[in-house]
Protein backbone atom coordinates (compact mmCIF):
# COMPACT_ATOMS: atom_id res chain seq x y z
CA UNK A 1 0.00 0.00 0.00
CA UNK A 2 1.26 3.58 -1.44
CA UNK A 3 1.53 6.27 1.55
CA UNK A 4 -0.16 8.66 -0.97
CA UNK A 5 -3.17 7.08 -0.80
CA UNK A 6 -3.59 7.42 2.65
CA UNK A 7 -4.76 11.47 2.59
CA UNK A 8 -4.70 13.38 -1.06
CA UNK A 9 -3.05 16.11 -2.43
CA UNK A 10 -5.29 18.38 -1.59
CA UNK A 11 -5.86 16.88 2.16
CA UNK A 12 -2.04 17.60 2.58
CA UNK A 13 -1.95 21.08 0.64
CA UNK A 14 -4.83 22.65 3.04
CA UNK A 15 -2.87 21.21 6.25
CA UNK A 16 0.81 22.41 5.27
CA UNK A 17 -0.56 25.84 4.55
CA UNK A 18 -4.11 26.45 5.83
CA UNK A 19 -6.46 29.26 4.01
CA UNK A 20 -7.58 31.95 5.69
CA UNK A 21 -6.08 30.91 9.09
CA UNK A 22 -6.29 33.07 12.10
CA UNK A 23 -8.24 35.51 13.90
CA UNK A 24 -10.60 38.44 12.95
CA UNK A 25 -11.07 41.37 15.49
CA UNK A 26 -14.64 42.36 16.01
CA UNK A 27 -15.91 39.45 14.15
CA UNK A 28 -19.87 40.05 13.44
CA UNK A 29 -20.03 36.20 15.38
CA UNK A 30 -17.59 34.19 16.64
CA UNK A 31 -17.85 30.47 17.98
CA UNK A 32 -15.85 27.62 19.99
CA UNK A 33 -16.24 24.45 18.92
CA UNK A 34 -14.34 20.86 20.37
CA UNK A 35 -14.99 17.18 19.27
CA UNK A 36 -15.28 15.64 22.94
CA UNK A 37 -13.59 12.39 21.50
CA UNK A 38 -10.43 13.65 20.32
CA UNK A 39 -10.23 17.17 21.67
CA UNK A 40 -9.91 19.03 18.61
CA UNK A 41 -10.69 22.85 18.57
CA UNK A 42 -11.81 25.23 16.40
CA UNK A 43 -12.55 29.03 17.03
CA UNK A 44 -14.23 30.53 13.79
CA UNK A 45 -14.97 34.00 13.41
CA UNK A 46 -16.82 35.47 10.48
CA UNK A 47 -17.90 39.00 9.24
CA UNK A 48 -21.42 39.41 7.32
CA UNK A 49 -22.19 42.37 4.54
CA UNK A 50 -24.80 42.88 2.82
CA UNK A 51 -26.00 39.14 3.84
CA UNK A 52 -22.51 37.65 2.70
CA UNK A 53 -19.98 36.33 4.39
CA UNK A 54 -17.12 38.84 3.52
CA UNK A 55 -15.10 37.53 5.52
CA UNK A 56 -14.07 33.95 7.52
CA UNK A 57 -10.50 32.91 9.71
CA UNK A 58 -10.09 30.49 12.22
CA UNK A 59 -7.75 29.00 14.57
CA UNK A 60 -7.60 25.00 14.48
CA UNK A 61 -6.00 22.57 16.71
CA UNK A 62 -6.33 19.25 15.41
CA UNK A 63 -5.23 16.88 13.18
CA UNK A 64 -5.11 16.61 9.16
CA UNK A 65 -8.41 16.32 8.10
CA UNK A 66 -9.83 18.39 10.64
CA UNK A 67 -7.83 21.94 10.07
CA UNK A 68 -7.90 20.42 5.92
CA UNK A 69 -11.49 20.79 6.20
CA UNK A 70 -11.77 23.98 7.75
CA UNK A 71 -9.31 25.24 5.26
CA UNK A 72 -11.10 24.07 2.42
CA UNK A 73 -14.91 25.10 3.73
CA UNK A 74 -13.54 28.94 4.34
CA UNK A 75 -12.18 29.05 0.79
CA UNK A 76 -15.54 27.90 -0.27
CA UNK A 77 -18.45 29.86 1.51
CA UNK A 78 -15.77 33.49 1.56
CA UNK A 79 -17.68 36.13 -0.39
CA UNK A 80 -21.04 33.40 -0.56
CA UNK A 81 -24.69 34.78 0.47
CA UNK A 82 -25.78 33.28 3.79
CA UNK A 83 -29.03 32.11 2.24
CA UNK A 84 -26.78 29.98 -0.28
CA UNK A 85 -23.99 28.59 2.65
CA UNK A 86 -27.55 27.75 4.25
CA UNK A 87 -28.03 24.86 1.80
CA UNK A 88 -25.27 23.17 2.10
CA UNK A 89 -25.67 19.98 3.81
CA UNK A 90 -23.06 17.48 5.68
CA UNK A 91 -22.67 15.34 2.50
CA UNK A 92 -21.40 18.37 0.51
CA UNK A 93 -19.02 19.41 2.82
CA UNK A 94 -17.67 15.66 2.97
CA UNK A 95 -17.89 15.38 -1.38
CA UNK A 96 -15.19 18.38 -1.07
CA UNK A 97 -13.04 16.69 0.62
CA UNK A 98 -12.97 13.77 -1.51
CA UNK A 99 -12.80 11.17 1.09
CA UNK A 100 -14.00 8.55 2.09
CA UNK A 101 -14.32 8.42 5.96
CA UNK A 102 -15.11 6.31 9.25
CA UNK A 103 -18.16 7.76 11.02
CA UNK A 104 -15.14 8.40 13.78
CA UNK A 105 -13.09 10.70 11.17
CA UNK A 106 -16.18 12.28 9.96
CA UNK A 107 -16.44 14.25 13.21
CA UNK A 108 -13.20 15.80 12.56
CA UNK A 109 -13.97 16.89 8.71
CA UNK A 110 -17.49 18.60 9.91
CA UNK A 111 -16.86 20.38 13.06
CA UNK A 112 -15.45 23.53 11.19
CA UNK A 113 -19.14 22.99 9.38
CA UNK A 114 -20.83 22.71 12.64
CA UNK A 115 -19.26 25.71 13.88
CA UNK A 116 -20.22 27.89 10.75
CA UNK A 117 -23.70 26.97 10.26
CA UNK A 118 -24.10 27.55 14.27
CA UNK A 119 -22.94 30.52 13.76
CA UNK A 120 -25.31 31.36 11.20
CA UNK A 121 -28.10 30.16 12.93
CA UNK A 122 -26.95 32.60 15.69
CA UNK A 123 -26.15 35.52 13.53
CA UNK A 124 -29.97 35.36 12.04
CA UNK A 125 -31.47 34.79 15.31
CA UNK A 126 -29.96 38.29 16.37
CA UNK A 127 -30.98 40.13 12.59
CA UNK A 128 -34.54 38.79 13.70
CA UNK A 129 -34.28 40.49 16.99
CA UNK A 130 -33.65 42.96 15.42
CA UNK A 131 -36.60 43.57 12.92
CA UNK B 1 7.29 -18.89 27.97
CA UNK B 2 3.90 -18.81 25.34
CA UNK B 3 3.93 -19.78 22.12
CA UNK B 4 2.39 -17.08 20.50
CA UNK B 5 1.47 -19.10 16.92
CA UNK B 6 -0.73 -21.75 19.24
CA UNK B 7 -2.22 -19.17 20.94
CA UNK B 8 -3.37 -17.55 17.45
CA UNK B 9 -4.96 -20.88 16.75
CA UNK B 10 -7.24 -20.63 19.27
CA UNK B 11 -8.84 -17.23 18.46
CA UNK B 12 -11.05 -17.28 15.10
CA UNK B 13 -10.47 -13.86 14.43
CA UNK B 14 -6.80 -14.59 13.79
CA UNK B 15 -7.42 -16.27 10.47
CA UNK B 16 -9.14 -12.79 9.61
CA UNK B 17 -5.67 -10.70 11.00
CA UNK B 18 -3.58 -12.98 9.15
CA UNK B 19 -5.26 -13.14 5.78
CA UNK B 20 -5.60 -9.12 5.68
CA UNK B 21 -2.30 -8.47 7.59
CA UNK B 22 -4.44 -7.37 10.63
CA UNK B 23 -1.80 -6.08 13.88
CA UNK B 24 -4.07 -5.49 16.48
CA UNK B 25 -2.44 -3.31 19.15
CA UNK B 26 -5.80 -2.58 21.43
CA UNK B 27 -6.04 -5.20 23.53
CA UNK B 28 -6.59 -2.06 26.54
CA UNK B 29 -9.51 -1.28 25.07
CA UNK B 30 -10.81 -5.21 24.68
CA UNK B 31 -9.24 -8.52 23.82
CA UNK B 32 -9.96 -10.89 21.37
CA UNK B 33 -11.96 -14.41 22.12
CA UNK B 34 -10.67 -17.68 22.03
CA UNK B 35 -12.80 -20.49 20.28
CA UNK B 36 -13.57 -21.97 23.65
CA UNK B 37 -14.96 -18.73 24.85
CA UNK B 38 -17.18 -18.48 21.88
CA UNK B 39 -18.30 -22.01 21.86
CA UNK B 40 -18.91 -21.90 25.46
CA UNK B 41 -22.01 -19.46 24.82
CA UNK B 42 -23.15 -21.21 21.98
CA UNK B 43 -23.39 -24.57 24.39
CA UNK B 44 -25.40 -22.49 26.50
CA UNK B 45 -27.70 -21.34 24.17
CA UNK B 46 -27.90 -24.88 22.44
CA UNK B 47 -28.50 -26.98 25.71
CA UNK B 48 -29.14 -25.10 28.61
CA UNK B 49 -30.95 -22.02 28.08
CA UNK B 50 -33.40 -20.65 30.62
CA UNK B 51 -33.47 -18.43 33.41
CA UNK B 52 -31.60 -19.09 36.52
CA UNK B 53 -32.84 -19.01 40.31
CA UNK B 54 -36.14 -19.90 39.32
CA UNK B 55 -36.81 -23.14 37.75
CA UNK B 56 -36.78 -25.88 39.64
CA UNK B 57 -37.06 -28.02 36.34
CA UNK B 58 -33.70 -29.73 34.47
CA UNK B 59 -33.15 -27.36 31.93
CA UNK B 60 -33.66 -24.53 34.66
CA UNK B 61 -31.01 -26.45 37.20
CA UNK B 62 -28.61 -27.03 34.71
CA UNK B 63 -28.15 -22.82 33.75
CA UNK B 64 -28.34 -22.26 37.40
CA UNK B 65 -25.57 -24.39 37.69
CA UNK B 66 -23.52 -23.27 34.95
CA UNK B 67 -24.34 -19.51 36.40
CA UNK B 68 -23.11 -20.39 40.05
CA UNK B 69 -20.31 -22.76 39.01
CA UNK B 70 -19.17 -19.57 36.48
CA UNK B 71 -19.18 -17.33 39.80
CA UNK B 72 -17.01 -19.59 41.93
CA UNK B 73 -14.45 -20.55 39.01
CA UNK B 74 -13.70 -16.44 38.63
CA UNK B 75 -13.83 -16.04 42.28
CA UNK B 76 -10.92 -18.91 42.88
CA UNK B 77 -9.35 -17.17 39.95
CA UNK B 78 -8.34 -14.19 41.88
CA UNK B 79 -8.85 -16.66 45.20
CA UNK B 80 -12.01 -14.55 46.71
CA UNK B 81 -15.29 -16.65 47.28
CA UNK B 82 -18.07 -17.03 45.57
CA UNK B 83 -20.14 -14.69 47.64
CA UNK B 84 -17.31 -12.20 47.02
CA UNK B 85 -18.42 -11.89 43.18
CA UNK B 86 -21.16 -9.82 42.30
CA UNK B 87 -21.39 -10.15 38.58
CA UNK B 88 -22.27 -6.45 36.99
CA UNK B 89 -21.78 -5.01 33.46
CA UNK B 90 -17.82 -4.34 33.85
CA UNK B 91 -15.55 -2.16 36.03
CA UNK B 92 -16.84 0.95 35.07
CA UNK B 93 -20.33 -0.63 36.81
CA UNK B 94 -18.82 -2.44 39.56
CA UNK B 95 -16.85 0.81 40.51
CA UNK B 96 -20.26 3.24 40.46
CA UNK B 97 -21.49 0.20 42.16
CA UNK B 98 -18.30 0.52 44.78
CA UNK B 99 -18.81 4.35 45.10
CA UNK B 100 -22.67 4.57 45.18
CA UNK B 101 -22.31 2.25 48.48
CA UNK B 102 -18.99 3.61 50.15
CA UNK B 103 -20.29 7.22 50.01
CA UNK B 104 -23.36 5.96 51.87
CA UNK B 105 -21.15 4.76 54.67
CA UNK B 106 -19.46 8.16 54.42
CA UNK B 107 -20.43 11.26 56.71
CA UNK B 108 -20.18 14.71 55.47
CA UNK B 109 -16.85 16.36 55.55
CA UNK B 110 -15.31 12.59 54.59
CA UNK B 111 -12.12 12.54 52.02
CA UNK B 112 -11.88 10.29 49.19
CA UNK B 113 -8.20 10.03 47.65
CA UNK B 114 -7.34 9.17 43.77
CA UNK B 115 -4.40 9.53 41.93
CA UNK B 116 -3.80 11.61 38.57
CA UNK B 117 -3.78 8.42 36.60
CA UNK B 118 -7.00 7.19 37.03
CA UNK B 119 -9.55 5.89 34.47
CA UNK B 120 -12.70 8.00 33.98
CA UNK B 121 -14.75 5.11 35.58
CA UNK B 122 -12.69 5.73 38.65
CA UNK B 123 -13.24 9.42 38.79
CA UNK B 124 -16.73 10.30 37.80
CA UNK B 125 -18.40 7.96 39.83
CA UNK B 126 -16.80 9.37 43.15
CA UNK B 127 -17.83 13.07 41.77
CA UNK B 128 -21.60 12.10 41.04
CA UNK B 129 -21.67 10.30 44.27
CA UNK B 130 -19.90 12.63 46.51
CA UNK B 131 -22.53 15.35 45.77
CA UNK B 132 -24.92 13.23 48.14
CA UNK B 133 -23.13 14.67 50.78
CA UNK B 134 -20.23 17.39 51.38
CA UNK B 135 -17.16 14.73 50.33
CA UNK B 136 -14.23 16.31 48.92
CA UNK B 137 -11.85 14.29 46.60
CA UNK B 138 -8.32 14.80 46.45
CA UNK B 139 -6.19 13.60 43.93
CA UNK B 140 -2.34 12.24 44.54
CA UNK B 141 -0.70 14.59 41.87
CA UNK B 142 1.94 11.49 40.54
CA UNK B 143 3.99 12.53 37.76
CA UNK B 144 3.83 10.43 34.42
CA UNK B 145 6.62 8.23 35.14
CA UNK B 146 5.62 7.86 39.45
CA UNK B 147 4.85 4.67 39.88
CA UNK B 148 2.06 4.89 42.97
CA UNK B 149 3.10 3.10 46.05
CA UNK B 150 2.37 3.58 50.41
CA UNK B 151 4.70 6.10 50.66
CA UNK B 152 3.03 8.90 48.36
CA UNK B 153 -0.17 7.59 49.02
CA UNK B 154 0.46 7.88 52.90
CA UNK B 155 1.59 11.81 51.94
CA UNK B 156 -1.59 12.59 50.65
CA UNK B 157 -3.68 11.19 53.66
CA UNK B 158 -5.14 13.11 55.73
CA UNK B 159 -7.47 12.41 58.85
CA UNK B 160 -10.56 13.11 56.84
CA UNK B 161 -9.46 10.47 54.43
CA UNK B 162 -12.04 7.94 54.69
CA UNK B 163 -11.60 5.97 51.00
CA UNK B 164 -8.78 5.53 48.83
CA UNK B 165 -9.53 4.25 45.44
CA UNK B 166 -6.53 3.31 42.72
CA UNK B 167 -5.78 1.57 39.95
CA UNK B 168 -3.54 -1.02 39.97
CA UNK B 169 -2.48 -0.49 36.49
CA UNK B 170 -3.02 2.55 34.58
CA UNK B 171 -4.88 1.97 31.08
CA UNK B 172 -2.65 5.33 29.83
CA UNK B 173 0.67 4.95 30.93
CA UNK B 174 1.22 0.94 31.63
CA UNK B 175 2.59 2.03 34.98
CA UNK B 176 1.87 -1.38 37.72
CA UNK B 177 1.50 0.44 40.83
CA UNK B 178 3.17 -1.27 44.12
CA UNK B 179 -0.33 -1.88 46.26
CA UNK B 180 1.45 -4.67 48.21
CA UNK B 181 1.68 -2.98 51.47
CA UNK B 182 -1.49 -0.52 51.09
CA UNK B 183 -4.21 -2.36 52.15
CA UNK B 184 -2.64 -3.34 54.99
CA UNK B 185 -1.79 0.23 56.18
CA UNK B 186 -5.38 1.77 55.22
CA UNK B 187 -7.15 -1.03 57.25
CA UNK B 188 -5.06 -0.01 60.16
CA UNK B 189 -5.91 3.37 59.84
CA UNK B 190 -9.41 2.37 59.02
CA UNK B 191 -9.77 3.51 55.74
CA UNK B 192 -11.66 1.65 52.50
CA UNK B 193 -9.52 0.43 49.89
CA UNK B 194 -10.79 0.11 46.51
CA UNK B 195 -8.85 -1.30 43.13
CA UNK B 196 -9.29 -0.76 40.00
CA UNK B 197 -8.39 -4.13 38.39
CA UNK B 198 -9.41 -3.60 34.74
CA UNK B 199 -5.58 -3.78 33.40
CA UNK B 200 -4.22 -5.62 36.13
CA UNK B 201 -6.83 -8.91 36.37
CA UNK B 202 -6.08 -9.68 32.75
CA UNK B 203 -2.52 -9.50 32.64
CA UNK B 204 -0.71 -10.63 36.02
CA UNK B 205 -1.26 -13.17 39.06
CA UNK B 206 -4.21 -11.15 41.24
CA UNK B 207 -4.59 -12.34 44.77
CA UNK B 208 -7.17 -10.47 46.65
CA UNK B 209 -5.96 -11.89 49.77
CA UNK B 210 -2.82 -10.49 49.63
CA UNK B 211 -3.67 -7.32 48.35
CA UNK B 212 -5.99 -6.86 51.03
CA UNK B 213 -8.63 -4.33 49.43
CA UNK B 214 -12.21 -3.72 50.58
CA UNK B 215 -13.64 -4.26 46.61
CA UNK B 216 -12.04 -4.12 43.54
CA UNK B 217 -13.79 -4.02 39.88
CA UNK B 218 -12.81 -5.58 36.83
CA UNK B 219 -14.38 -6.62 33.24
CA UNK B 220 -14.71 -9.85 30.95
CA UNK B 221 -13.85 -8.03 27.48
CA UNK B 222 -10.49 -7.29 28.54
CA UNK B 223 -9.44 -10.75 29.23
CA UNK B 224 -10.87 -12.71 26.59
CA UNK B 225 -14.31 -13.06 27.82
CA UNK B 226 -17.38 -11.27 26.48
CA UNK B 227 -18.68 -7.65 26.59
CA UNK B 228 -21.17 -6.77 29.10
CA UNK B 229 -19.90 -8.83 32.37
CA UNK B 230 -17.70 -7.80 34.99
CA UNK B 231 -17.22 -8.24 38.38
CA UNK B 232 -17.13 -6.27 41.79
CA UNK B 233 -14.95 -7.99 44.51
CA UNK B 234 -16.24 -7.22 47.98
CA UNK B 235 -15.03 -8.49 51.08
CA UNK B 236 -18.49 -10.15 53.17
CA UNK B 237 -18.61 -7.27 55.64
CA UNK B 238 -18.16 -4.35 53.28
CA UNK B 239 -20.65 -6.13 50.85
CA UNK B 240 -23.12 -6.50 53.84
CA UNK B 241 -22.63 -3.11 54.75
CA UNK B 242 -23.19 -1.32 51.66
CA UNK B 243 -27.09 -0.86 50.88
CA UNK B 244 -28.54 -2.34 47.51
CA UNK B 245 -27.83 -0.20 44.16
CA UNK B 246 -30.52 -1.53 42.00
CA UNK B 247 -34.19 -2.62 43.15
CA UNK B 248 -35.90 -5.40 41.30
CA UNK B 249 -36.42 -9.57 40.99
CA UNK B 250 -33.66 -11.40 42.21
CA UNK B 251 -31.99 -8.94 44.89
CA UNK B 252 -35.00 -9.73 47.65
CA UNK B 253 -35.75 -12.22 50.12
CA UNK B 254 -39.28 -10.84 50.35
CA UNK B 255 -41.59 -7.94 49.41
CA UNK B 256 -44.49 -6.00 50.77
CA UNK B 257 -46.48 -3.29 50.30
CA UNK B 258 -44.63 -1.16 52.39
CA UNK B 259 -41.05 -2.60 52.57
CA UNK B 260 -38.60 -5.23 51.16
CA UNK B 261 -35.70 -7.17 52.58
CA UNK B 262 -32.47 -8.19 50.88
CA UNK B 263 -31.39 -11.24 49.64
CA UNK B 264 -27.68 -12.28 50.98
CA UNK B 265 -24.96 -11.33 49.12
CA UNK B 266 -23.92 -11.64 46.45
CA UNK B 267 -27.08 -11.57 45.32
CA UNK B 268 -28.23 -8.70 46.81
CA UNK B 269 -26.45 -6.16 44.06
CA UNK B 270 -27.70 -8.52 41.29
CA UNK B 271 -31.13 -7.15 40.79
CA UNK B 272 -33.29 -8.71 37.62
CA UNK B 273 -31.87 -11.66 34.99
CA UNK B 274 -28.52 -11.58 34.70
CA UNK B 275 -25.75 -11.48 32.04
CA UNK B 276 -26.10 -15.69 32.18
CA UNK B 277 -24.00 -16.53 29.09
CA UNK B 278 -21.21 -13.24 30.23
CA UNK B 279 -21.10 -15.46 33.19
CA UNK B 280 -20.37 -18.59 30.86
CA UNK B 281 -18.00 -17.01 28.59
CA UNK B 282 -16.30 -15.10 30.85
CA UNK B 283 -15.75 -18.13 33.49
CA UNK B 284 -14.36 -20.03 30.14
CA UNK B 285 -11.95 -17.33 29.61
CA UNK B 286 -10.44 -17.59 33.04
CA UNK B 287 -9.76 -21.13 32.02
CA UNK B 288 -8.19 -20.17 29.47
CA UNK B 289 -5.94 -18.13 31.11
CA UNK B 290 -5.12 -20.28 34.26
CA UNK B 291 -4.26 -23.30 31.65
CA UNK B 292 -1.89 -20.48 30.03
CA UNK B 293 -0.58 -19.42 33.74
CA UNK B 294 -0.85 -15.73 34.66
CA UNK B 295 3.17 -15.76 35.35
CA UNK B 296 3.25 -16.78 31.99
CA UNK B 297 1.38 -13.94 30.88
CA UNK B 298 2.97 -11.60 33.02
CA UNK B 299 6.19 -12.31 31.81
CA UNK B 300 5.34 -12.39 28.03
CA UNK B 301 4.24 -9.10 28.80
CA UNK B 302 7.06 -8.17 30.50
CA UNK B 303 9.76 -9.49 27.21
CA UNK B 304 7.38 -7.81 25.50
CA UNK B 305 7.56 -4.49 26.72
CA UNK B 306 11.25 -4.93 27.29
CA UNK B 307 11.34 -5.41 23.27
CA UNK B 308 9.33 -2.33 22.94
CA UNK B 309 12.14 -0.15 25.14
CA UNK B 310 14.79 -1.85 23.30
CA UNK B 311 13.96 -1.17 19.68
CA UNK B 312 13.07 2.66 20.65
CA UNK B 313 16.64 2.88 21.83
CA UNK B 314 17.82 1.28 18.96
CA UNK B 315 15.76 3.12 16.77
CA UNK B 316 16.65 6.78 18.18
CA UNK B 317 13.84 8.78 16.46
CA UNK B 318 14.03 12.17 17.24
CA UNK B 319 10.52 12.86 16.56
CA UNK B 320 8.96 10.10 18.94
CA UNK B 321 8.25 10.92 22.29
CA UNK B 322 6.84 7.96 24.57
CA UNK B 323 5.36 8.21 28.31
CA UNK B 324 5.80 6.25 31.20
CA UNK B 325 8.03 4.69 33.18
CA UNK B 326 11.06 2.99 31.32
CA UNK B 327 11.55 -0.03 33.83
CA UNK B 328 9.78 -3.03 32.45
CA UNK B 329 9.39 -4.55 35.82
CA UNK B 330 6.32 -1.38 36.65
CA UNK B 331 4.91 -1.69 33.62
CA UNK B 332 2.57 -3.60 31.42
CA UNK B 333 2.74 -3.91 27.36
CA UNK B 334 0.92 -0.69 26.89
CA UNK B 335 3.15 1.70 24.68
CA UNK B 336 1.93 5.17 24.73
CA UNK B 337 3.37 8.08 22.66
CA UNK B 338 2.65 10.98 20.13
CA UNK B 339 4.87 12.02 16.87
CA UNK B 340 6.35 15.68 16.67
CA UNK B 341 7.85 17.82 14.99
CA UNK B 342 10.64 18.75 16.47
CA UNK B 343 12.14 22.13 14.64
CA UNK B 344 10.47 21.49 11.67
CA UNK B 345 8.61 24.80 10.53
CA UNK B 346 6.35 24.73 13.48
CA UNK B 347 2.85 25.66 12.38
CA UNK B 348 0.70 28.05 13.97
CA UNK B 349 -1.61 25.26 14.93
CA UNK B 350 0.51 22.33 16.94
CA UNK B 351 3.49 21.06 15.75
CA UNK B 352 2.61 17.35 16.69
CA UNK B 353 1.43 14.62 14.35
CA UNK B 354 -2.26 14.06 15.43
CA UNK B 355 -3.31 11.25 17.11
CA UNK B 356 -6.10 10.53 14.80
CA UNK B 357 -3.92 11.06 12.01
CA UNK B 358 -1.14 8.10 13.40
CA UNK B 359 -4.03 6.15 14.11
CA UNK B 360 -5.77 6.00 10.72
CA UNK B 361 -1.84 6.06 9.00
CA UNK B 362 -1.22 2.97 11.25
CA UNK B 363 -3.70 0.88 10.11
CA UNK B 364 -3.69 2.12 6.33
CA UNK B 365 0.29 1.52 6.01
CA UNK B 366 0.89 -1.20 8.13
CA UNK B 367 -2.56 -2.64 9.32
CA UNK B 368 -1.65 -1.94 12.97
CA UNK B 369 -4.51 -0.98 14.90
CA UNK B 370 -4.03 1.14 17.46
CA UNK B 371 -6.12 3.80 19.95
CA UNK B 372 -5.57 7.49 19.97
CA UNK B 373 -7.40 10.24 22.20
CA UNK B 374 -7.49 10.45 25.72
CA UNK B 375 -8.07 7.05 26.80
CA UNK B 376 -10.50 7.62 29.07
CA UNK B 377 -7.80 9.23 31.23
CA UNK B 378 -8.15 13.25 31.05
CA UNK B 379 -6.38 14.45 34.33
CA UNK B 380 -3.15 12.29 32.95
CA UNK B 381 -3.54 13.72 29.22
CA UNK B 382 -3.51 17.15 30.53
CA UNK B 383 -0.37 16.66 32.88
CA UNK B 384 1.08 15.12 30.06
CA UNK B 385 0.91 18.23 28.26
CA UNK B 386 -1.11 17.30 25.14
CA UNK B 387 -4.44 16.68 24.18
CA UNK B 388 -3.98 13.15 23.02
CA UNK B 389 -1.77 10.64 22.49
CA UNK B 390 -1.65 7.18 20.39
CA UNK B 391 -1.83 3.92 22.31
CA UNK B 392 -0.37 -0.03 21.45
CA UNK B 393 -1.73 -2.18 23.92
CA UNK B 394 -0.11 -6.03 23.45
CA UNK B 395 -1.55 -9.29 24.78
CA UNK B 396 -0.87 -13.07 24.64
CA UNK B 397 -1.25 -13.23 21.17
CA UNK B 398 1.20 -10.56 19.86
CA UNK B 399 4.94 -11.13 19.57
CA UNK B 400 7.97 -9.24 18.53
CA UNK B 401 6.89 -8.82 14.88
CA UNK B 402 3.91 -6.91 15.75
CA UNK B 403 6.31 -4.71 17.78
CA UNK B 404 8.51 -4.52 14.39
CA UNK B 405 5.31 -3.16 12.73
CA UNK B 406 4.50 -0.79 14.77
CA UNK B 407 7.75 0.86 14.74
CA UNK B 408 7.74 0.58 10.92
CA UNK B 409 4.30 2.33 10.74
CA UNK B 410 6.07 5.08 13.16
CA UNK B 411 9.14 5.45 10.91
CA UNK B 412 6.65 5.66 7.82
CA UNK B 413 4.52 8.36 9.39
CA UNK B 414 7.31 10.35 10.29
CA UNK B 415 8.57 10.25 6.33
CA UNK B 416 5.08 11.07 5.20
CA UNK B 417 4.14 13.87 7.61
CA UNK B 418 7.96 15.33 8.70
CA UNK B 419 10.43 14.67 6.39
CA UNK B 420 8.42 15.51 3.16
Amino acid sequence: MSDDIIYSAIIDEHYQEPRNFGKIENPDEQIMETNPTCGDTIAMYVRINDGRVSDIKYVAKGCLISVAAASILSENVEGKRIEEIETMNKKDVLGNLGLELGPAREKCALLSYDALMKMIRDYKGKSEDRT
Amino acid sequence: MIDVEKIREDFPIYKRFLREGIIYLDNAATTQKPISVINAIVDYYENHNSNVHRGVYRVGEEATDLYNGSRENIANFIKAKPENIVFVRNATEGLNLAASGLVSLLNDGDEILLSRMEHHSNIVPWQIQSTRKNIRLKFIENGPDEQISWKLIEENLTEKTKVVSLTACSNILGTINDLSDVGRHLHNLGIFFVVDGAQSVPHMDVNVNRLQCDLMAFSGHKMLGPAGIGCLYGTEEILDRMPPYMGGGEMIKEVFEDHFTTADIPEKFEAGTPNIEGAIGMSAAVNYLKNIGMDNVREHEHDTISYIFKREDELNMKELVSYGPRNPDIKSAIFTFNIKKKGVNERPYGNEVHPHDISHMADRMEGVELRSGHHCAMPMTVSLGVYATARASFYIYNDHKDVDHLFNSIERIIRRMIVK
